[in-house]
């Protein structure tokens, strides 16, 4: 009874591995099944994943995890620069500095709770991206964003006879190179790793605690546990996963900027864990995944799309219709995002995750008993 | 032998003063009922054994060990549980767990990072548990939010939380108040088990029927001073203690 899981758990990560994996084709007819895009899935998966140990979880509410994601791809692309192109190196240091960072930030926040306590950790990551563009340009190449050089040192490639000659060197896993399928791929396991460390410790002692923090933590003091090092741990592993999700973005496209941390970035993720249902396995991962997908799409109407989607009205009407609509697309994406998210948690508290099971629930009562069970138990 | 031991303690809030040089010796193995009229400091003194309050002046020594200064959760981990006057419970969480979570307190110590194992694999303290939800009367909802449960089911949830601690020291405050009749009675059975097993206890209580049937020990507090200590007896027939607390009424 070494590995303790239960047969609907080990279910559910097989299915969750083998959707993954089967991404670009079951997503193709979405028109979302290319890897630029699926590999954004996985990669904010990870990041919403591990928001999700934190929020989801203790209930503390971080505005300020985007600068773990920043930490991430400066460290990784650092990594590139110095040491090596592979990007296990870089992932593993970006998921460890997104530790160091949490780690600190997280020790101050966590003195505070509540409304003070996302203060905090908003005050700290709009610092880190103040920072980022002035005093530590030195390390972050400031608005111009830190990117490789063919004269990077590179030690560890040197060293092991790896020369890219006189091309501006990608990121390559002992020769596949991190682009297209391949760079899917790597996210896509990584993600799949992710989401299983996540199921441990949900089913865990641990988390177990950790859910207790977010319930009554007077009572779990006069329980003989101490709150602060619960609540400062998720915090530590909700920034290494940032941390790696940071660090994967710069392997994909190895380059980073301020803007990564900036505090629209950590409210986007927040967007995604509660949209998805916050507190659920697998609501975070949906929620990444419809948040960029509808990102990806309203972002590309521009203009001429909508004149001519509104061709077929007379021309007076037409000018009215795109106006109202390019409010919505391309840079107005945000507002849409903005609707959608009102209606999710108005209409649906617990997140999508709420809406699939109010739906499996509806399916199973209509047509007997008999479907539910062979569904793992996807809530939680 | 006393476990818990009150020395010359005082406690003023601004100009009231809640606690005025309060003495008290709880013997191990016995009941020490504590009662006053409302405002008498007897929640104050209580906060004082668990960390919730700082006494200015006075020792709180408990098994040989000063307890001043001590956090909430290093009292607990000493070997001291406390009941609350409103029932503080995990109510997100399953009656199970609610149960569990103090069972891995108390094994496990204030922090344990036990992030790899299952909760379902550590057969031992769910069995414990559930045997303790048994005790309680509450197994057959051991899967059920705690938050659903009526107040009677939620005082005897936290009495399970306590007792699978085994604590050596059990502090409730006012137990069966806001109470119906009927969860009232359960409760008074429940403590007087509990009673029965050896665990020392320091009750707060209202309810004199209860305090009569339950204790060993009882310590009189007005106005923060405690004017009578005995055995029920002696309380009973104390001129002092009617005047003060009673209003001259006869028991
Ligand atoms: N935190 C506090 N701050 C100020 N006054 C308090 C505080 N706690 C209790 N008191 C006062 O101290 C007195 C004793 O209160 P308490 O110990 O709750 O009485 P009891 O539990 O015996 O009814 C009351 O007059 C109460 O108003
Ligand atoms: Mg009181």
């Amino acid at each position: 009874m070494t590995t303790s899981m239960t047969k609907s758990d080990l279910l559910l990560l097989l299915c969750f591995a083998a959707a993954v994996l089967a991404g670009p084709v079951l997503l193709a007819p979405i028109g979302a099944g290319y890897p630029d895009l699926l590999q954004k899935f996985a990669i904010f998966g990870i990041f919403a994943l591990g928001f999700n140990i934190l929020f989801g979880l203790t209930g503390y509410l971080s505005f300020g995890h985007a600068a773990f994601l920043g930490v991430g791809s400066y460290t990784a692309v650092w990594t590139f620069k110095l040491l090596s192109m592979n990007p296990i190196p870089a992932i593993l240091l970006a998921t460890l500095l997104g530790g160091l960072f949490a780690a600190v930030i997280g020790f101050v926040s966590l003195r505070r709770t509540g409304i003070y306590f996302s203060i905090l950790t908003l005050a700290f990551a709009q610092m880190s991206y103040n920072l980022a563009y002035s005093v530590l340009t030195p390390v972050t190449n400031g608005e111009t964003g830190l990117q490789l050089a063919q004269s990077d040192p590179r030690v560890l490639d040197i060293a092991f006879g790896r020369d890219y000659g006189a091309v501006l060197p990608s990121s390559d896993l002992f020769g596949i190179s991190m682009t297209g399928y391949p760079g899917f791929y790597f996210c896509g396991v990584m993600l799949i790793l992710c989401f299983f460390v996540s199921m441990r410790i949900f089913r865990s002692p641990f988390g177990m605690m950790l859910r207790a923090v977010k319930s009554n933590q007077n009572r779990l003091n006069y329980t003989g546990l101490n709150t602060r090092p619960y609540a400062l741990a998720a915090f530590v592993i909700s920034g290494m996963y940032a941390g790696l999700a940071g660090g994967l973005l710069a392997v994909t496209d190895p380059l980073a900027g301020a803007e990564r941390m900036q505090w629209t970035a950590s409210g986007e993720v927040v967007l995604m864990t509660i949209l998805g249902g916050s507190g659920t396995l697998l609501g975070p991962v949906i929620g990444a995944g419809a948040i960029k997908y509808f990102e990806n799409i309203f972002s590309a109407f521009n203009e001429g799309v909508l004149v001519q989607a509104y061709s077929f009205l007379p021309e007076g009407l037409q000018h009215v219709m795109v106006w109202i609509s390019s409010l919505f697309v391309g840079e107005g994406w945000h507002l849409t995002l903005g609707a959608l998210f009102m209606i999710i948690v108005i209409f649906l508290p617990g997140g999508l995750m709420e809406g699939f099971n109010r739906i499996r629930a509806w399916i199973t009562g209509r047509f007997g008993g008999g479907g539910g069970s062979l569904a793992p138990a996807a809530a939680e | 032998m006393s476990i818990l031991s009150v020395q010359n303690v005082h406690k003023r809030f601004g100009g009231l003063r809640a606690l005025n040089e309060v003495n008290l010796e709880v013997e191990a193995g016995t009941v020490h009922a504590i009662i006053g009229p409302n405002g008498a400091g007897k929640s104050t003194l209580l906060n004082c054994f668990v960390g919730r309050l700082e006494p200015d002046t006075g020792t709180v020594t408990f098994d040989g060990k000063s307890l001043l200064g001590l956090k909430p959760h290093e009292i607990n981990q000493a070997g001291v549980s406390r009941v609350f006057q409103t029932p503080e419970i995990f109510g997100d969480l399953s009656l199970l767990e609610n149960v569990m979570i103090p069972a891995f307190a108390t094994r496990d110590g204030a922090f344990k990072m036990n992030a790899w194992r299952a909760v379902d694999s550590e057969n031992s303290l769910h069995d414990k548990a559930m045997g303790m939800l048994a005790d309680v009367g509450l197994a057959e909802k051991a899967g059920e939010i705690a938050s659903h449960l009526s107040r009677g089911d939620k005082r005897r949830l936290e009495l399970a939380m306590c007792l699978v601690q085994d604590p050596k020291l059990l502090l409730l405050d006012e137990p069966t108040a806001g109470m119906a009749r009927a969860d009232t009675n359960n409760t008074i059975d429940l403590m007087k088990r509990i009673a029965k097993r050896g665990i020392t206890m320091v009750v707060i209580e209202h309810d004199m029927h209860v305090v009569f049937s339950l204790a060993d020990r009882i310590s009189v507090l007005a106005q923060g001073t405690v004017i009578a200590e005995d055995l029920p007896d002696g309380i009973k027939g104390n001129p002092k203690v009617q005047e003060a607390y009673l209003g001259g009424a006869h028991l």
